[in-house]
């Protein structure tokens, strides 16, 4: 599996606007903080090239992964981005048979994956995922409707960023002081949850 | 193993006139007891396909498969294909290993909707779902939904096909409270997850559209390289359902999806029978672990 670099001015790599990038990596961020987990990633599926891209990452990886570019097409980020389906799995380090190229290419394998899609109404626009989970928030139904509920706000992220690149024929987006506001109201969440005791 | 129902095999009915009850017999099995319905089987002789992203060539707890096939769209349309590329992500060899280790000695098939391209998936779900059908396999696996509501109706006609002609539908519930499809049908037999720690427990929702829940969370399943990993979802509850409904099939295989829907409901652990007792059971409890 090939990880590449594009330019940033790829309509598919990672946003130039700074409100956009903080809005983003606040989502991988509150994630990570959520599910006390190593690291957390959010990607945008590029249809036309089969391909998801990195658009932000928060812990491992973090400070050369943004715009690397993996196939859609395998693994279970594939698997997510064209079921429309979220997906936890265990146990990936201890077994020889997890598609290891990703992940070593990214320098960091794994034992537990959690991800969800990021949709435009019906339409997948990328992956949320989360990278080894603190055991308690491993494997369970309420963990999956969690993922769930936190990538409904992540998608939300993904859609001002792509609907802000694209245009306004792709919808209306944001103007920029809307942007700074929704970014502010993710760090108060953030902050919120991280001073939340643990369940 | 479906078998023709009435002597007269007109293709359409829509009153009874010029026959009379003795020109249409119906060969049926006795109801079975509902424990035993499930006990019974192994699965032999019926014929399973699941219908997801493939699955992969010998695997210790898949074994063997009887045919792969894979849906290719591209300017010329939909079409199915015979394939030996396996699986694209392990979620297809999951649940063929669960559905396996239910039914160990069914006859298993893969038909891969997932992992070619990204535009049109809808449409190659639809063409596997709809090839399955056509090739009269007994139970179709799908852990596989779509929330792509033009296709609803679509897939509402082939859930109907299905279930008229003798082909069960065991399709996963979206794991997220969303629209989707085709779980929500009454043709189709939905399941989604529970929580409970008995490997070989289900249940009987009292309040559908999802009917059963099955086994879905922390799963140990088949996965690629020939090994097995712990997920979590509907996805793996599903082939949990559809082993069951391939064990009944093999020892009554008379019976009609809703004879099966009704066996897989008596057999739940939260339906009490008054002659059966009070207590819990695993209706899987021959099922190996």
């Amino acid at each position: 599996m090939s990880v590449e670099n594009r330019s940033v001015t790829d309509p598919s790599g990672p946003p130039d606007d700074p409100s956009a990038r903080e809005l983003l990596q606040s989502v991988v961020e509150v994630a990570r903080a959520i599910f006390g987990a190593q690291a957390s990633s959010v990607f945008l599926l590029d249809e036309e090239a089969g391909e998801l891209v990195f658009q932000a990452v928060s812990g491992r990886g973090e400070e050369f992964l943004v715009g690397r570019r993996f196939p859609a097409d395998r693994g279970i980020a594939g698997w997510v981005a064209a079921s429309a389906e979220p997906m936890i799995v265990d146990d990936l380090a201890a077994n020889a048979s997890f598609d290891r190229s990703l992940a070593q290419s990214t320098a960091y394998v794994p034992d537990a994956i959690m991800a969800a899609p990021l949709m435009d109404d019906d339409r997948v626009l990328g992956v949320l995922e989360v990278l080894d989970p603190a055991p308690q928030s491993r494997s369970s139904l309420s963990d999956l409707d969690l993922l769930f509920l936190f990538a409904r706000q992540a998608s939300i992220a993904l859609r001002i960023v792509t609907r802000q690149r694209t245009g306004p024929a792709a919808g209306p987006g944001l103007a920029p002081e809307r942007r700074t506001e929704a970014a502010e109201l993710v760090r108060r969440l953030e902050r919120l949850l991280v001073d939340a005791p643990h369940a | 193993m479906s078998t023709p129902t009435a002597a007269n095999d007109r293709a359409l009915t829509w009153s009874l006139r010029d026959r009379r009850p003795e020109d249409i017999p119906v060969a049926a099995d006795p109801f079975p007891d509902p424990d035993a319905a499930v006990s019974a089987g192994t699965g032999r002789g019926v014929r399973v396909c699941v219908v997801d992203s493939g699955v992969e060539r010998d695997h210790p707890a898949v074994g063997r498969i009887d045919g792969s096939w894979v849906v290719v769209k591209d300017d010329d349309g939909v079409r199915v294909e015979a394939t030996d590329t396996g699986d694209t992500c392990g979620h297809g060899t999951a649940c063929a290993g669960i559905v396996r280790r239910v039914a160990p000695e069914c006859e298993l098939s893969s038909v891969r909707v997932l992992g070619e391209r990204f535009s049109g998936t809808g449409e190659v779900l639809m063409g596997g779902l709809r090839w399955a059908v056509r090739q009269g396999f007994d139970v179709v696996n799908l852990s596989l939904s779509t929330t792509r509501t033009r296709f609803a109706q679509e897939l509402r006609e082939l859930a109907d096909e299905a279930y008229f002609n003798r082909t069960v539908i065991v399709a996963s519930a979206h794991n997220t409270p969303v629209e989707s499809f085709p779980w929500r049908f009454a043709s189709v037999v939905s399941v989604g997850s529970h929580h409970e720690d008995d490997p070989g427990l289900h249940l009987y929702n009292p309040r559908p559209p999802v009917e059963f829940f099955a086994p879905g969370q922390n799963v140990e399943v088949a996965w690629l390289g020939g090994k097995t990993i712990r997920t979590t979802g509907n996805s793996f509850a599903t082939p949990f359902i559809t082993g069951l409904a391939a064990r009944i099939l093999s020892a009554y295989p008379r019976m009609t999806p809703f004879q099966l829907k009704s066996a897989l409901y008596l057999s739940a652990a939260n339906v009490r029978l008054p002659h059966v007792g009070s207590g819990p059971r695993s209706a899987a409890d021959g099922v190996h672990q």
